[in-house]
């Protein structure tokens, strides 16, 4: 069914190599911005298992970012904790949070979870101004980077990027041996005809909640992460916005493909800013005219149109489904 | 008698995988056709593939048009109307706004009160129903209205799927009777039925379908005589 | 009670605005199961459109009906062109394809028009209303009755004529259309020519009140989801009854609640979207869809 693995594997050892070395050959602010898409890849891959692997709809996710960014930087400001502490904590307290969540969310189907979760991510920005004791209110909460340990001769941004990677390479792993599994194919089953899998002996009631709390998990571990990287936590940088511009990164990626998040956050990341260059009075139409152009050519998105593109040139046959609500295709996973 | 309807060669596809392969025969106007075969032989893909729902090659020509390249639309403004597997009903609306979306093809509208006039003649359990939600009629009123929703287009062919599927014998023998009159007053009918008995009763042509292909052919006395199609399908 | 009786008209009032681009919303998606993100701002995009066209000259009531008939074409236009190219992907994609729409459309606004707040003309006389003690906006009494002559206008065309009759049908089951003869693309577009007409007429009642600029259906778009939710994404007529009841309970809800100030300005449609999705999914009116396995 795959093919041999060895040249995947030789592949990605390639990419982490190159990855290993920008820091020193990027600008800090060039880091910055890698930084940031080893973050937003990881929140997008939280997203991606709940909603490609696992169908349910959430226009919400930039709340459980919040909550990951917000724990990290109330623990570091309030209670010095390091940085390095906070991100599995967070990663923990999200994966309850969303887990509690997920149950009453066993209800709602499609449009309605899609309802539900996009009024959350309405609500985030108030609630964190409300709740002033605890957040700094408006104006946030101010952190600073942290340095390199045992003296490394990297400054913050370097050392920031090779922990954003590493924290990247390690969720990716364990992601994709979850997903390829047993409890993988599970998660696939619910998505694909939840009757059925119910049918079959999963327990899709506690299934779907334990999915929900690992994607929040992991959004929560990329907003932890991202306290650190940009040093400063706000109300109105955890608006819906957020939420949408996750969920657009995952369906550009490829919803039901690891892989995919990565290219999702690239292209979250680095389209604004091409879209700037191209136009000052009306950039955001030209990203407009990017995501449109986007789904036209690459509807199953980047991961997707690259294995269509793959499947065609190496002429295996592909049975076409019907359509789908989620994005996703026959074979699924990087 | 002329031909109304002639397939060669059509081959139909759900997405790669072939259902059709090669199949050819034609249909006399004024005659009842039946297609006779097992679960997936291809029957109702083969009523799908005349009303282009399905992709083909192969030619299909109807009253010598080609249909190879038109959409289902056009194939039912040139008289060919389709009540599909399952009835189709748009079961919200009321049996008469059914009725009068029966009628939209057509090319001539004209006055639809004597079209209403002639269906509930056939069906009159639909004139007591007309103003009732489609779906809340039972499984044979159904099929009457599937059938009359057809009749409203004044189609010269009529493609009926699994007419039968789900009704009580009664229900289904009264359905059966209605059909052959209307085939008397000059509507070819192509019918895809499971129950070979009261097909064979019903047609005067039949030909049987075994995965994709045409393994049989004829007239219905002749088949229904024959040894191999009696114990396959009529099960004595 | 006479300052209820005011609120409670006020409501009808911005209530008809929500249930104008409620109805837009739930007409599309029941034909294709797409939430059109970008409803709100094609509607300001018209409302633009007609400011531009009362600045050339135009008087309001001509402005207002061209603008109608523009916003109908270019419904079909967008249908036809943008959406129908991925009509068959899956649903996810063509909502981004919808928040594509949204971000040209506010950003076009913003670059053509600028981001300057701009007045726009109520066409109904500055003279309140008196009844006794109460005083009613004229304003508010004109917009109530825009939108119920609206609403009639498409229940008579949807109930009572062959092409709302075929609509309808090719909302509800596109095969069985399609074997009738119907030619669904047609019918979708069509639709989409309509629910851009709705959100027009949302936007032009509601620019004089909150001003003209390209984020004025922002927070409209959130009430009209609010609204559909309460009502029943799967009914029309739910929808537009929903708009009436959250218009009317927000302007209560303002009224006589004393903490909710703008900051909170969403609570009420946020917390009435929550506790309908807890309580009954499906909105006062809607049905679930029984689907086979």
């Amino acid at each position: 069914m795959s093919a041999s693995r060895l040249p995947r594997i030789i592949g990605l050892l390639a990419l982490l190599v190159v990855g290993c070395a920008l820091p020193f050959v990027l600008s800090n602010f060039r880091l910055f911005q890698f930084s940031q898409v080893y973050i937003y890849a990881i929140a997008i891959l939280g997203l991606n298992i709940l909603t490609g692997y696992n169908g349910q709809f959430s226009l919400g996710h930039g709340a459980f970012y919040a909550v990951g960014a917000y724990v990290s930087a109330i623990m570091m400001d309030r209670w010095n904790i390091p940085y390095g502490w906070t991100i599995p904590v967070a990663g923990v307290l999200c994966l309850i949070v969303g887990f509690l969540f997920g149950l009453p969310a066993l209800r709602l189907e499609g449009l309605y979870l899609a309802l539900a979760t996009f009024s959350l991510a309405l609500a985030v920005p108030q609630i964190l101004k409300y709740f002033e004791h605890w957040t700094g209110g408006s104006q946030g909460i101010v952190l600073s980077k942290p340095n390199a340990p045992f003296g490394l001769s990297l400054n913050p941004d370097q050392w920031l990027y090779f922990v954003t990677l590493g924290v990247l390479v390690l969720l990716f792993w364990l992601g994709a041996n979850l997903l390829k599994g047993r409890i993988g194919r599970a998660i696939v089953a619910i998505r694909d005809n939840h009757i059925a899998a119910e049918a079959m002996g999963i327990n899709t009631a506690l299934y779907k909640s334990l999915v929900f709390g690992v994607s929040a998990a992991y959004t929560g571990v990329a907003g932890a992460l991202s306290a650190s990287v940009i040093a400063y936590v706000a109300p109105d940088s955890f608006n819906v916005f957020l939420s949408v511009t996750l969920l657009i990164g995952s369906v550009i990626g490829g919803l039901a493909s690891i892989s995919g998040a990565v290219f999702g956050a690239l292209f979250i990341q680095f389209v604004p800013n091409w879209a700037q260059d191209i136009s000052k009075a009306a950039p955001w139409a030209i990203f407009g005219v990017f995501l449109i152009g986007f789904m036209y050519l690459m509807p199953f998105g980047i991961a997707g149109g690259m294995r269509l593109l793959w499947i065609r040139a190496t002429r295996s046959r592909v049975q076409q489904e019907g359509r789908s609500a989620v994005p996703t295709q026959a074979h699924t996973t990087t | 008698m002329s031909t109304l309807l002639e397939v060669q060669g059509l081959e139909a596809f759900y997405g790669r995988t072939k259902a059709l392969h090669g199949v050819s025969f034609s249909m006399a106007k004024g005659g009842i056709t039946t297609i006779l075969g097992a679960n997936g032989a291809g029957k109702t893909t083969t009523l799908r593939a005349i009303s282009r729902m399905v992709r083909t090659t192969g030619t299909i020509r109807f009253e010598n048009e080609a249909l190879e390249r038109k959409a289902t639309e056009d194939v039912v403004q040139l008289g060919i109307a389709h009540a599909p597997e399952g009835r189709g009903t748009f079961v919200h609306l009321t049996v008469e706004e059914n009725l009068k979306l029966g009628a939209w093809g057509r090319r001539e509208r004209g006055n639809l009160k004597d079209d209403f006039e002639r269906v509930f003649a056939y069906f009159p359990a639909l004139r007591e129903r007309r103003r009732q939600a489609a779906g809340t009629l039972s499984g044979g009123e159904q099929q009457m209205l599937a059938v009359a929703r057809a009749l409203m287009l004044r189609p010269r062919l009529l493609l009926l799927d699994e007419p039968s599927l789900g009704l009580a014998p009664l229900v289904v023998r009264e359905i059966f009777r209605i059909l052959k009159t209307i085939n008397q007053t000059g509507v070819t009918i192509l019918l895809v039925e499971q129950n070979a008995a009261l097909a064979l009763d019903l047609a005067d042509h039949v030909f049987l379908l075994e995965t994709g292909r045409v393994v049989m052919e004829g007239p219905s006395d002749v088949l229904r005589k024959d040894d191999a199609i009696r114990r396959a399908y009529l099960g004595y | 009670m006479d300052i209820f009786i005011q609120q409670v008209v006020s409501g009808l009032a911005t209530g008809g605005i929500y249930a104008s681009l409620a109805l837009a919303l739930v007409m599309i998606y029941q034909a294709t199961d797409v939430v059109n993100f970008a409803q709100g701002e094609l509607a300001m995009f018209a409302t633009y459109i007609c400011w531009s066209l009362i600045n050339e000259g135009m008087p309001y009531w001509a402005a207002f009906l061209s603008t109608l008939a523009i916003a109908f074409a270019g419904g079909i236009v967008i249908e036809r062109v943008v959406i129908r190219p991925v009509e068959n992907a899956p649903i996810l994609s063509i909502v981004m394809v919808t928040l594509g729409l949204l971000v040209i459309c506010n950003s076009v606004a913003g670059w053509i028009w600028t981001y300057v707040q701009k007045p726009f003309p109520s066409p109904f006389s500055a003279n309140p209303f008196k009844a006794g003690n109460i005083v009613l906006g004229a304003h508010d009494l004109g917009q109530i009755e825009v939108t119920l002559l609206v609403l009639l206008c498409i229940y008579l065309f949807f109930r009572f004529t062959p092409l709302g009759l075929a609509m309808r049908a090719a909302a509800h089951n596109p095969v069985s259309s399609r074997l009738v003869g119907i030619r669904v693309g047609w019918m979708l577009a069509l639709g989409w020519g309509l629910a851009a007409v709705f959100g027009a007429v949302a936007g032009m009642m509601v620019a004089p009140v909150l001003t003209l600029e390209p984020n004025l259906m922002g927070g409209v778009q959130i009430y009209a989801f609010a609204a559909a939710t309460l009502g029943g994404f799967t009914s029309p007529g739910g929808a537009v009854l929903g708009g009436f009841i959250v218009g009317v309970v927000e302007n209560l809800v303002g009224t006589y609640v004393s903490f909710i100030g703008t900051e909170l300005k969403f609570t009420v449609a946020l917390a009435m979207i929550i506790v309908v999705l807890l309580v009954k999914p499906t909105g006062l009116f809607g049905s679930t869809v029984v689907k086979r396995v």
